[in-house]
């Protein structure tokens, strides 16, 4: 009996480690250069938010020089491309939250009705602008992004300095207009009582 | 059979009547046209084929953007469910569908690399040949878009419900390649991320991704095609469109929805809505007769059409021809794969009265496709003709024969 224990544990250990090491052994390590490289989606938490920094005031200027207002307008007031700036008073299409309005046509505000900075700064940074995509050095994402929150009326300062400790702590309009997404399980219908 | 009304498809039928007798074409004012004379020579056409020149159906925009658009981007492009037949897209038919337009990248799949990091115990980067040296995993799964969705001023069962098509998925099991990298306790979420311009992102939460989302190399017997992602997509089966990520370069292993690229524009305040958001409920849909196509007159028909569920498999499938007054039971076509197009069919004999057709789907877990008057009903809700489901619309949809034998859009 003992022996038929032990052989069990033995089996039970040899499966839970199987589980953790493995298998196949293809692929290789990649460098801690590379992988900084690639980690862009940047959570609400900013934990992989770049160094750098950035003003509205630097932002006004970038969102000229940099092309943004041949697509957005000059005001960005939308054009070809979404409205990322609207009027004082103006509100998204009726009956939607402003953060649950994506603005990919109408007149929703996409950049500064999502729920944290950090995906302002993600979307510019990973986004934009259309055709060079990937080509803003982080100090300019940042400047762009207090651009926009300080038009979307979000900071109340065009010399507020935006970094990687102080975007993810700037509270959205938005910041509580949505909920969390129900834990996922096999075999389980999408909402119990809904016909 | 079905066919369309004479001025979208006679230059068919008449190829079809002509074809018959004689092998020329005819256009139907009985004019003889001599052949089209073939685009390319017998040799690229030796090395790969073409489908004939009598067979016209194609890609559309959806409504509401064009494709390309003022930048040149595709957008959102239906599959002409109307013209299909099986259970499988091809390819070339495969619905299209971005976050934002997106312009379809050239990727060398020797250049191309997938990275698996975040909340792992041992970080990896495959090349394309290491991926293909897994056990692979080949299942049929249906992509659809959240966005589709019958509204009143589609003509077509390709603008009611073409953002949705099925293909034969080759790949690995992600969860091979996780266990491969070692989960850490604690992760509850993945980021999947492309390589195109955008590196469009989704978060999957993790039981998800362990359970039955594939790395995908292989569709309908080729490599993935550009505008599916090639060289690599993840498939999760059953989740709505955004999920399924194109040009799969990078896996980061999270503890906490990321709220990236593709996410945050997904977010819901209620959660019953972001419970029937992310699944995709059982569906289905007539596509043969369906809205802009032309009974002959009466006598035998089949009534085709496809049912999917993002909940498994489906198991059954019913058809009303009196507007859900009473139902039959569907035969299935083809396999009832999880999480897959199933072609069913019904015989019927059509008395030349006006009438209208809808099918409803079940599923494996017991759920029945709804009416729209049983969802309007669930929120509260005037049921008005422009009403649209929360979430993954998968409601009803009833097509409307008139007497002369056209068929219109009964969600009106």
């Amino acid at each position: 009996m003992g022996t038929s224990r032990l052989l069990l544990l033995v089996m039970i250990l040899g499966a839970s480690v199987s589980a953790q090491s493995p298998t196949y052994h293809l692929g290789r390590t990649p460098t801690a250069e590379e992988i900084s490289a690639w980690d862009i989606s940047i959570s609400p938490t900013g934990k992989e938010l770049p160094p750098g920094h950035g003003t509205a005031k630097e932002g006004a200027e970038l969102f000229v020089n940099k092309g943004c207002v041949a697509c957005h307008g000059r005001n960005g007031e939308g054009g070809k491309a979404p409205t990322l700036i609207v009027p004082k008073g103006a509100s998204t299409r009726p009956g939607r939250m402003p953060g649950m309005d994506m603005g990919i046509q109408g007149p929703g505000l996409m950049a500064v009705s999502a729920p944290f900075a950090t995906t302002m700064w993600d979307y510019i940074n990973r986004g934009m602008p259309l055709g060079r995509e990937g080509s803003l050095k982080p100090d300019e994402v940042y400047a762009l992004t207090a651009f926009l929150l300080y038009k979307g009326d979000v900071i109340k300062s065009e010399d507020e300095v935006l970094d990687a400790g102080s975007l993810p702590k700037v509270q959205m309009p938005n910041r509580g207009g949505y909920t969390e997404h129900p834990e996922w399980k096999h075999g389980t219908p999408r909402l119990r009582d809904y016909p | 059979m079905a066919v369309e009304k004479p001025s979208r498809r006679k230059f068919i039928t008449g190829g079809a009547v002509a074809g018959l007798a004689a092998g020329v074409v005819r256009s139907a004012s009985g004019q003889t046209a001599a052949p089209a004379p073939a685009k390319k020579g017998i040799k690229e056409l030796i090395a790969y084929g073409e489908r004939s020149p009598f067979v016209t159906s194609i890609r559309e925009p959806a409504e509401g953007r064009p494709s390309p658009d003022a930048f040149g981007l595709t957008f959102h492009v239906v599959t002409p469910l109307g013209e299909s037949t099986g259970s499988i897209t091809p390819s070339s038919l495969h619905y299209v569908a971005a976050h934002r337009g997106f312009f379809v990248p050239d990727i060398d799949p020797k250049e191309h690399r997938l990275m698996i990091h975040g909340m792992v115990d041992r970080p990896l980067t495959f090349t394309m040949d290491e991926i293909k040296r897994f056990p692979s995993v080949t299942r049929v799964h249906f992509l659809e878009c959240i966005g589709n969705r019958s509204r009143p001023t589609h003509k077509s069962v390709a603008q009611t419900h073409g953002m949705t098509s099925c293909s034969e998925w080759t790949g690995v099991l992600l969860s091979v390649l996780l266990k491969e990298a070692g989960v850490q306790s604690g992760a509850s979420w993945i980021v999947s991320e492309g390589g195109e311009e955008v590196k469009g992102a989704s978060s999957v939460p993790l039981g998800k991704a362990m359970d039955d989302c594939l790395v995908c190399y292989g569709q309908n017997g080729e490599p993935v095609r550009p505008q599916q992602g090639f060289p690599l997509r993840l498939v999760v089966p059953g989740f709505e469109g955004i999920y399924q990520t194109k040009y799969l370069r990078r896996i980061k292993v999270v503890d906490r929805y990321y709220m990236t690229y593709n996410d945050y524009g997904h977010l819901q305040q209620d959660p019953k809505v972001i419970a029937l958001t992310t699944q995709i409920g059982p569906k289905s849909v007539i596509t043969r007769p369906s809205a802009g196509q032309q009974l002959a007159g009466p006598g035998f028909y089949e009534i085709s059409g496809l049912a999917w569920s993002g909940g498994g498999a489906v198991r059954r499938v019913e058809v009303s021809t009196d507007g859900g007054r009473s139902w039959k039971d569907a035969e299935f076509r083809t396999p009832a794969y999880r999480m897959a197009h199933t072609r069913f069919a019904l015989p019927w004999t059509w008395d030349g009265k006006e009438c209208e057709l809808m099918s409803r789907c079940t599923d494996e877990l017991s759920t029945v496709q709804p009416s729209r008057a049983q969802v309007a009903k669930y929120w509260n809700e005037p049921l008005t003709p422009n009403y649209g489901a929360k979430g993954a619309d998968n409601t009803i949809q009833a097509w409307k024969i008139a007497s002369d034998g056209s068929v219109h859009n009964g969600n009106v």
